[in-house]
């Protein structure tokens, strides 16, 4: 149980159950749809940029576990004000955070580092991270991206 | 629980002397015992299966059909020796029509182009269901996109039967070939495989039945079963992964061309003209899988040795007792609940993505599959993005039911 309790964190637990941001954007300016083919997870991601090319705002909709709908979660939250190279910097902090089984904890994450427990289990990495994969394709104007 | 519970039958106190012929089933799961109800992936092994692998490369293994030495001979003739077995597992005419193959998936192949794919035209069509496993979907399609022919899908209704007025009214003067899955590995539905074979021959239809999840679970006669083609992985018969069968009528078989050339399958070969071997050696080009295929034997001897009307009565017990189980909790949505089902259980727990459920089961000691089940276009048919499977094998007890009913009362208390 208390493996558990390292895995769903109550953060992740109350973000799956509320969904911060969890509505379309209008106007906004990048969007992307990302899949996880092998658990079915399904998220649609829209944003807007500002002026000077920091995201002013963020949301997204579809369905999917609680690891992939709450990372999803704590991402626009954390995301809101930042450049898209922050962002991108972000993202790799968090992708070593989720991927590296000896990774310390990284305070400069934030919230996010609710997710770190993922670490120890592989199979549900691609969950937390799909989100981030998404928001890349956003950026970069691919449309859709799968993680498989 | 279970001690309270009424007796599972006849075979209940056979359940554990099998239990003690699998040695994974001894080894505890994060400090728990092993529930392990993912059987319909691939079942786990009998010492038996373990130790014909490991005596073949000890005692006696060399490549086989070519060695004038005793080693080649001894293997050859264990090798060769499964066709037989086979041939009364399935209760077919003639052990020529015993194909070894990789597994199912590379059986459907090997029909698709082997004998489907020269007769088809631009226009004509292939019959399959709406339950099919990608395996026995994706085969179909590549050959339609090499000859234009098109892909008809026989609908399911809502409560995992077969639409047999569906398929009925699909089987017309263009169909070519119908491929049929007999156990559903999604919903556990038994289809009606003679009935729809029946319906084909009247029009003069070939049918292949797809059997990866039947083999393993019920008595299995494609003489009485009346299919021109039947295919098993070795795997899901208690057996390795990489063997499997394709049995095929001799009439069919004797005219195909092979699907994959190479070794062990030519008459003579020169640069001119190369002849083939007489089936089933046709098929079986290059150094096939052979301590898989002689352990695949012993695995076929183990259900022998088990019964498999003892087989079948157990599992549907557990079947029952989890269906009833299951129904208990509330929030439970199961997907396929046809009359005839195989020990195969879908659902949906409300509020719970599967994947989630799958994990904190994991730390329960409960191996269930989440996901699509590779089964996408049926996912879409009942609108799911996933669900959790528990699917149960002859060393299943009700334990292993009660351990996946605690652990979903415990993800429900987790995510309630």
């Amino acid at each position: 149980m208390s493996d558990l309790r390292e895995l769903y964190q109550e953060v992740i637990l109350d973000h799956n159950k509320q969904p911060r941001n969890f509505r379309a954007v209008d106007p906004h300016d990048h969007e992307a749809d990302g899949y996880n083919p092998l658990c079915g997870d399904k998220i649609h991601l829209e944003l807007r940029l500002d002026d000077s090319g920091r995201i002013e705002d963020i949301g997204f909709t579809g369905e999917g576990c609680a690891i992939s709908t709450a990372s999803a979660s704590i991402m626009t939250e954390t995301l809101k004000g930042k450049t898209v190279a922050e962002a991108n910097a972000l993202f790799d902090r968090f992708h070593h955070q989720v991927t590296d089984e000896a990774s310390e904890l990284d305070p400069s994450l934030g919230k996010l580092g609710v997710l770190a427990g993922v670490r120890d289990y592989p199979m549900r990495v691609k969950c937390a991270t799909l989100a981030w994969h998404t928001l890349q394709a956003a950026l970069e104007d691919r449309g859709e991206i799968s993680t498989e | 629980m279970s001690a309270t519970a009424p007796s599972a039958g006849p075979r209940a106190l056979e359940v554990e002397r099998i239990r003690a012929d699998f040695p994974i089933l001894q080894r505890p799961m994060n400090g728990k015992r092993l529930a392990f109800l993912d059987s319909a992936a691939s079942a786990q092994k009998p010492q038996c299966v373990i130790d014909a692998e490991r005596e073949c490369y000890e005692t006696y293994y060399a490549n086989i059909h070519r060695g004038v030495y005793q080693l080649s001979q001894r293997s050859t003739q264990a090798y060769e020796g499964v066709r037989p077995i086979v041939q009364r597992f399935i209760n077919a005419p003639d052990e020529r029509e015993v194909v070894f193959v990789r597994g199912a998936t590379e059986a459907i192949n090997l029909v698709a182009q082997s004998f489907v794919r020269p007769m088809l035209s631009p226009g004509d069509e292939i019959l399959i269901t709406g339950m099919e496993h990608h395996a026995n979907i994706v085969p179909w399609q590549l050959v339609c996109e090499a000859t234009g022919a098109q892909l008809v899908v026989a609908p399911v209704l809502d409560d995992g039967q077969l639409d047999m007025e569906g398929l009925r009214a699909r089987i017309g003067p263009k169909t070519r070939f119908v491929s049929v899955v007999h156990v559903s590995n999604t919903l556990g539905t038994i289809n009606p495989v003679e009935a729809i074979i029946s319906l084909a021959h009247e029009q003069g239809v070939p049918v292949l039945v797809d059997g990866a999840q039947s083999a393993p679970h019920m008595p299995v006669d494609v003489q009485a079963m009346g299919a021109d083609f039947y295919c098993f992985s070795a795997h899901k018969t208690y057996g390795p992964s990489g063997a499997g069968v394709l049995w095929g009528r001799y009439e069919h078989l004797k005219d195909m061309p092979p699907y994959q050339g190479g070794g062990d399958m030519i008459r003579t070969v020169s640069f001119e003209k190369t002849t083939y071997a007489e089936p089933p050696q046709r098929f079986e080009a290059g150094t096939p899988n052979i301590a898989g295929v002689i352990a695949m034997g012993r695995g076929l001897e183990y259900i022998e040795s088990v019964g498999r009307e003892a087989m079948i009565a157990h599992e549907q017990g557990l079947l029952d007792y989890a269906m009833d189980r299951l129904g208990d909790i509330p929030g439970m949505r199961f997907i396929g609940t046809a009359p005839h089902k195989a020990g195969v259980v879908s659902f949906l727990l409300d509020g719970v993505h599967p994947h989630d459920m799958g994990t904190i089961l994991d730390m329960e000691g409960v191996a269930v599959r989440v996901g699509h089940h590779c089964t996408q276009p049926l996912m879409e048919r009942f609108e799911v993005p996933a669900t959790v499977r528990a699917s149960f094998g002859l060393y299943n007890d009700r334990d292993d039911v009660d351990a996946l009913v605690d652990g979903l009362h415990r993800v429900k208390e987790f995510f309630g």
